[in-house]
């Protein structure tokens, strides 16, 4: 029967439910994606940002909270500006390649 | 025969001025409301950024005043000015007389249960920062589990926050619960610990690297966003619902523990002895100062200073620092009017 | 769960509410969801309990509905109330009490406006003065229904004829206490209990020997919330958040709902029926929903009066697994009979929620 409405979906994001594997793998590669404290100076240099929506402080983010990042990524151009920038010394840039190594090799 | 001073409070602010006044060959008398010296410091574990003890800190302010005449348990009923002192009416019925008052009173811990959204005192497995110090030091607490799974760090309970009453920052508790976090992460290694801030205020010596070493070396997780309620679920497991600011959406987590920071407010008790030495109380509810640059240990009345969480939220070697130099500006002020 | 914790914070938000002489004003819409709620709260208060409580033909809607659908601005709904008032002052009553509780919200809200504001009160006074010649005076003590149920609550417990306990298992009835939003969200002083822990409700179900069950959305919205409800495509959002409660409360199995506000009962009494012919599930045993009731319905279920008299009928989810477990007496050949037991035909069931 078709009521005319349906329920709406919860954005709420579950912490007991989400899946944190491919975080837990970066911790072991890139063990200074802890370091990260949100400031956003990686975003803010970033060239693709105002293109395109990619920042590497979403990046770790979404890692932490197991969401998609495949999208984002293909817009890195690995200019290397953001490990430039970055106040607590994260090797972003070794971050990135890292990702991207696991979504070619799905491994 | 020796100048006597009045030292209001058996902190570490009143500990530390009398034995510096001992070193200046004054005669300070300590008025201690409670059963024991040391105050709230003397009900800690270990203290930040060098984890050293708490009671050794403790028992050597104690030992350094120990020449020092100390009334336990005995609060004061009356203080009068003199043509040149005070005297100070105790509830035992002594009266002493001195040439200054020092006034220590200290702080006193904001009341979690005040925050009702926080369930402090119905849900089994809530804590404050001083409960789970006392279990750091071998009390007994029916509500830390053997086994924790996951556990929770609120930061500012009762502190910036209108409807607690008490707009200001408590200073210390950011630094405290991620000593704490470090803490019970060592006790309980398997645990995902999450600290729950607004802001992270790390402004001292060393604070930035406790921080840098929770996160890298501990894992622990510091979640942006403000916990607004918590319930529990059938398996008596706190449910805390939180926003993640950063993501912009609500999250929420189950937890077997969590820890409310709460915050310093002024001792309810100051206000009483501000009145009876003329002090004026600021409108943060602390103590004021002549004023807050260079001289904090100052009244503004003659013969009244200041030491310690009285005027303002202070750590530990603040506090120190202050009661030093509160007993010289007694001891410049004696000496002065002689 | 520390009791004593709950206790000491029900101490804080304590109200003196008066025990007699009220002026009742009625709700809106309750007379279609649950027919015979009003009718059996004035019939407990005055015949049963012998209080004094009065109410007048002349009386209208308070305007709540209108401002918080944003139809109407305040001062409107502000001089509506006003005439209310004056036929208070007419009948010579200082106690209001309201049935419904976004009523309740409402003249608490108007009340503290015109504390901070009087000039706004004063024209209002001009406003009903053009409007009807009528003059007003404030209410000395504003309550809701339920609060003057819960002051009673221990002269309806002596008078009880049953007890809330499951007959089945000897053990207290497993209660969920569910409160309007309005009752305590916007003013927790004027709630009894405060706002996070309201004992209005769970004051009357342990009085009457019931449990109450404390579960992590007992604070949530149903989702009511006028204009989100009032036009259809909306209604996803709405419905979402009853979903969520019941979600939230169906591993700790509760045997019924209790609710003090028209919107709520009805928002978790219909949509268990809509949730369930979209996502199959029911939330009580055998495909049976959890029954929401309204306090003046268990209040009589409590003192013996039938349930069908009682209107229980009228509710989408059975209430037969609920009156079985409380031991009841019900005839149900008669539930769909009408008045004189003239026969006034069967409603059409639903495919997945049991109803009888």
């Amino acid at each position: 029967m078709d009521f005319g409405f349906s329920l709406s979906p919860s954005s709420a994001i579950d912490l007991d439910k989400v899946d944190l594997s491919l975080y837990r793998r970066l911790e072991q590669t890139a063990p200074d994606i802890r370091n990260c404290i949100a400031c956003g100076s990686c975003s803010a240099t970033c060239m693709a940002a105002s293109y395109s929506g990619m920042s590497v402080r979403k990046l770790i983010l979404n890692l932490q909270r197991g969401a998609d990042v495949e999208k984002m990524l293909s817009c890195c151009m690995l200019c290397g500006k953001c490990t430039m920038v970055c106040p607590r010394g994260i090797n972003t840039r070794k971050l990135i390649l890292d990702v991207c190594r696991y979504y070619s090799k799905k491994v | 025969m020796k100048e006597s001073v009045i030292i209001i409070g058996g902190g570490v602010a009143g500990l530390e001025a009398a034995s510096q006044l001992l070193a200046l060959g004054l005669s300070p008398v300590i008025i201690e409301r409670s059963d024991h010296l040391g105050g709230h410091v003397a009900e800690w574990y270990r203290l930040f950024p060098d984890l050293s003890p708490a009671q050794d800190l403790i028992a050597r302010l104690v030992d350094s005043a120990s020449g020092a005449r100390i009334y336990l348990e005995t609060e004061i009923s009356r203080i009068n000015a003199l043509k040149d002192g005070y005297s100070a009416t105790l509830n035992n019925g002594d009266v002493l007389f001195c040439k200054a008052v020092l006034v220590c009173t200290g702080f006193h811990l904001f009341e979690a249960a005040k925050k009702e959204e926080y369930g402090y005192g119905i849900y089994d497995r809530v804590i404050t920062n001083r409960d789970l110090e006392h279990w750091f030091g071998g009390a007994e607490d029916e509500r830390i589990t053997d086994n924790p799974k996951a556990i929770g760090f609120v930061h500012c309970v009762g502190s910036r926050d209108v409807k607690a009453g008490n707009t200001q920052c408590s200073k210390v508790c950011c630094m405290t619960a991620i000593k704490q976090a470090i803490e019970l992460k060592e006790k309980f290694p398997e645990s995902e610990i999450y600290c729950f801030y607004m802001d992270l205020r790390l402004f001292g010596k060393k604070y930035e690297d406790f921080y840098i070493s929770a996160q890298k070396d501990y894992g622990i997780h510091f979640i942006r966003g403000r916990v607004s309620e918590v319930s529990e679920d059938i398996e008596g497991r706190l449910l805390v619902k939180a926003e993640d600011t950063l993501s912009g959406k609500p999250l929420k987590v189950r937890l077997d523990l969590l820890v409310l920071m709460a915050g310093m407010v002024c001792h309810p008790q100051t206000a009483r002895i501000a009145s009876m030495v003329r002090a004026e109380v600021d409108d943060d509810g602390f103590l004021r100062s002549r004023d807050n640059i260079y001289s904090i240990v100052e009244s503004g009345r003659k013969g009244i200073f200041f030491a310690g969480a009285c005027t303002g939220t202070k750590t530990v070697p603040e506090t120190v620092a202050e009661a030093r130099a509160a007993a010289l500006s007694a001891y410049r002020y004696i000496k002065g009017n002689a | 769960m520390i009791y004593q914790g709950k206790q000491k914070i029900w101490s804080d938000y304590q109200k003196e509410i008066p025990d007699n002489h009220w002026f009742y004003v009625r709700s809106c819409i309750r007379q279609n969801f649950f027919p015979a709620s009003e009718k059996y709260f004035v019939k407990i208060v005055r015949d049963v309990l012998g209080k004094d409580l009065f109410e007048t033909e002349h009386h209208t809607t308070c305007g709540g509905i209108a401002y918080h659908s944003d139809t109407i601005p305040q001062e409107t709904a502000m001089t509506i109330v006003a005439r209310q008032f004056s036929l208070m002052k007419e009948a010579g009553y200082k106690n209001l009490v309201t049935s419904c509780i976004t009523s309740f919200g409402n003249y608490c809200e108007i009340l503290e406006t015109w504390r901070e504001f009087p000039e706004l009160e004063a024209r209002i006074r001009e406003h009903l003065w053009k409007a009807c010649r009528r003059e007003f005076d404030k209410p000395e003590y504003v309550a809701h229904a339920s609060d003057v149920i819960y002051k009673l609550r221990g002269e309806i417990a002596e008078k009880a004829k049953i007890r809330l306990v499951n007959r089945e298992t000897g053990e207290p009835l497993r209660v969920v206490e569910h409160i309007g939003c309005h009752y305590s969200k916007m003013f927790p002083h004027k709630g009894v209990g405060g706002a996070e822990y309201p004992c209005v409700l769970s004051g009357m179900v342990e009085s009457w020997g019931g449990k109450v069950i404390d579960y992590p959305e007992r604070r949530h919205c149903c989702g009511f919330g006028f204009r989100q409800y009032l036009v259809k495509a909306n209604r996803g959002y709405s419905v979402s958040n009853t979903h969520k409660k019941f979600e939230s409360m169906e591993p700790f199995h509760p045997d019924m709902i209790i609710t003090n506000c028209p919107g709520c009962p009805y928002f978790l009494d219909r949509w268990q029926y809509v949730i369930a012919e979209q996502t199959g599930k029911t939330y009580g045993k055998d495909g049976y929903g959890i029954p929401a009731l309204t306090y003046e319905e268990l209040a009589g279920l409590v003192l013996g009066y039938d349930p069908w008299d009682l209107g229980l009928q009228v509710h989408q989810v059975a209430a037969e697994p609920l009156l079985d477990k409380l031991g009841v007496a019900y005839d149900p050949a008669k539930k769909y009979l009408g008045l004189n037991e003239k026969d006034i035909m069967k409603p059409g069931l639903p495919t997945v929620l049991k109803c009888c």
